[in-house]
């Protein structure tokens, strides 16, 4: 028996990201941000986006492109604090800014990714962070419900992929894109190499195929995903 | 860095010991890592996913795809490993971080943290702050003593957004080592060169004394 072969071209999987989808991109800092993906969304000019990313990128990187062209509605995210564009566009009311904790953004689209509608934690019970969440009690002690988050596209940055969509990530370049990778109903993973069936060993994948629905071959990486000289 | 606050950070280290797995928050708590033995066994984690970091490499040897939480351009051990976010904070949730060193605008002398947010002027978001303030099992802060007007940080309530409630062990700064207490505030040790006097007008609640002779750092 052959797995399927879910290789397109990079245009006709992002023409499926509508205006007004929410969208998880991938990354923490530079290491695993699908930077051509976004590239591709910015090209083909979806708008009114939710975008659900740890960082917001540094200015002129990544996520900031979408932000500076207006596309993005609200974003949710655990610190913005590289890139000026992102707070300022926040506190003028120009996008909506939803901030999570970072481990509990991980498990509300991990939540999301297994079939689950939320996880309960006592992560921020004395935060700003639990206004306006359902709090209950479990044991005794106080918790407050996190809704899991799904999304209707994830862009995914691997280092290797195979035709049917297993991927394997280098390094910190991980982070979120295994959790994301399972958790929209549109996941197009880019790779910066694509190996025939069987060139990633079973023990070697860390995001199966069947969670994958497109994968696009990287001819070559541009400069953004390079050594970011500060 | 001034030499008050270097040996700061490296009064802080002598807080690490062997076998730990210890998280390093962004900032002054980074530079912990230049005070510890090459040869002493403890685990640093970080939370984009990876346990046992290695020195920092300079540029030209960097990997595009290895950084710490902070962006700086790590290294590996033999021994590291890699995982995704989910589990990066499993292990800091559920009690397996033996120690975190953070940052600080405020401490409240019952051990409220105050260090994600100044309404109106700073707010980038909490990033992973209030998962390791609130689960390490032990969290040390190290900051200067006063805010850059002179202000001090160590306070009766904190007045900033909380990053978690009553989660403070222990406080380095540039003048003294100060435990939080069921007391409040106790002074531990005084920074070479400072009187107690120095450190009481310094400090915004009142400071339990040590008996006898204060040790210096």
């Amino acid at each position: 028996m052959k797995l399927p072969d879910k290789t397109v071209p990079m245009a006709e999987a992002v023409a499926r990201v509508q205006d007004g989808a929410t969208v998880m991109l991938g990354g923490f800092g530079v290491p695993g941000t699908p930077f051509l993906l976004i590239q591709e969304l910015l090209r083909q000019g979806a708008r009114d986006l939710t975008i659900v990313k740890n960082d917001a990128n540094e200015t002129g990187m990544g996520v900031d492109h979408l932000l500076a062209e207006g596309r993005v509605a609200k974003l949710i995210t655990t610190h913005i604090g590289l890139n000026a564009r992102a707070i300022e566009m926040m506190n003028d009311g120009r996008i909506e800014v939803e901030f999570c904790a970072q481990g509990i953004l991980a498990e509300r689209i991990r939540a999301g990714g297994a079939g689950l509608q939320a996880i309960v934690t006592d992560i921020g019970l004395d935060t700003e962070l639990a206004n306006g969440k359902a709090k209950v009690e479990v044991d005794g002690k106080p918790a407050m419900i996190e809704t899991a988050l799904r999304a209707d596209a994830a862009f995914i940055h691997a280092a290797k992929a195979d035709p049917f969509g297993n991927l394997g990530y280098a390094a910190t370049a991980r982070n979120f894109n295994p959790l994301m990778a399972m958790a929209a109903d549109l996941v197009i993973a880019e790779a910066e190499t694509v190996l025939p069936l069987g060139g990633l060993t079973p023990d070697e994948v860390h995001t199966p195929g069947p969670f994958v629905d497109h994968v696009v071959e990287l001819a070559e990486l541009s400069e953004e995903y390079d050594i970011v000289r500060r | 860095m001034s030499g008050a606050k270097e040996r700061m950070v490296a009064r802080a280290a002598r807080e690490i010991r062997p076998g730990m797995v210890v998280n390093l928050g962004i900032g002054l708590p980074t530079r912990v890592v230049n005070h510890l033995a090459a040869d002493m066994p403890v685990c640093l984690h970080t939370e984009n996913g990876l346990s046992g970091i290695g020195p920092t490499l300079p540029i030209d040897q960097a990997d595009r795809n290895l950084i710490d939480a902070g962006g700086a351009y790590v290294s590996t051990v033999p021994g590291s490993a890699f995982f995704d976010s989910a589990a990066s904070f499993a292990l800091v949730r559920s009690g397996r971080l033996d120690m975190t060193m953070l940052g600080a605008f405020e401490v409240a002398q019952n051990g409220d943290l105050a260090n994600w947010k100044i309404p109106g002027r700073f707010s980038p978001g909490a990033g992973g702050a209030i998962e390791l303030a609130q689960k390490a099992r032990r969290v040390l802060v190290l900051s200067t003593h006063t805010d850059r007007k002179g202000n001090p940080k160590l306070i009766e309530n904190c007045t900033l957004p909380l990053t978690a409630r009553g989660c403070v062990d222990r406080i380095f700064t540039d003048m003294a080592v100060i435990d939080v207490t069921p007391e409040g505030f106790a002074l531990r040790e005084i920074a070479e060169g400072l009187t107690l006097d120095d450190v009481i007008k310094a400090t915004g609640a009142p400071l339990t004394l040590p008996e006898g002779e204060i040790p210096v750092f």
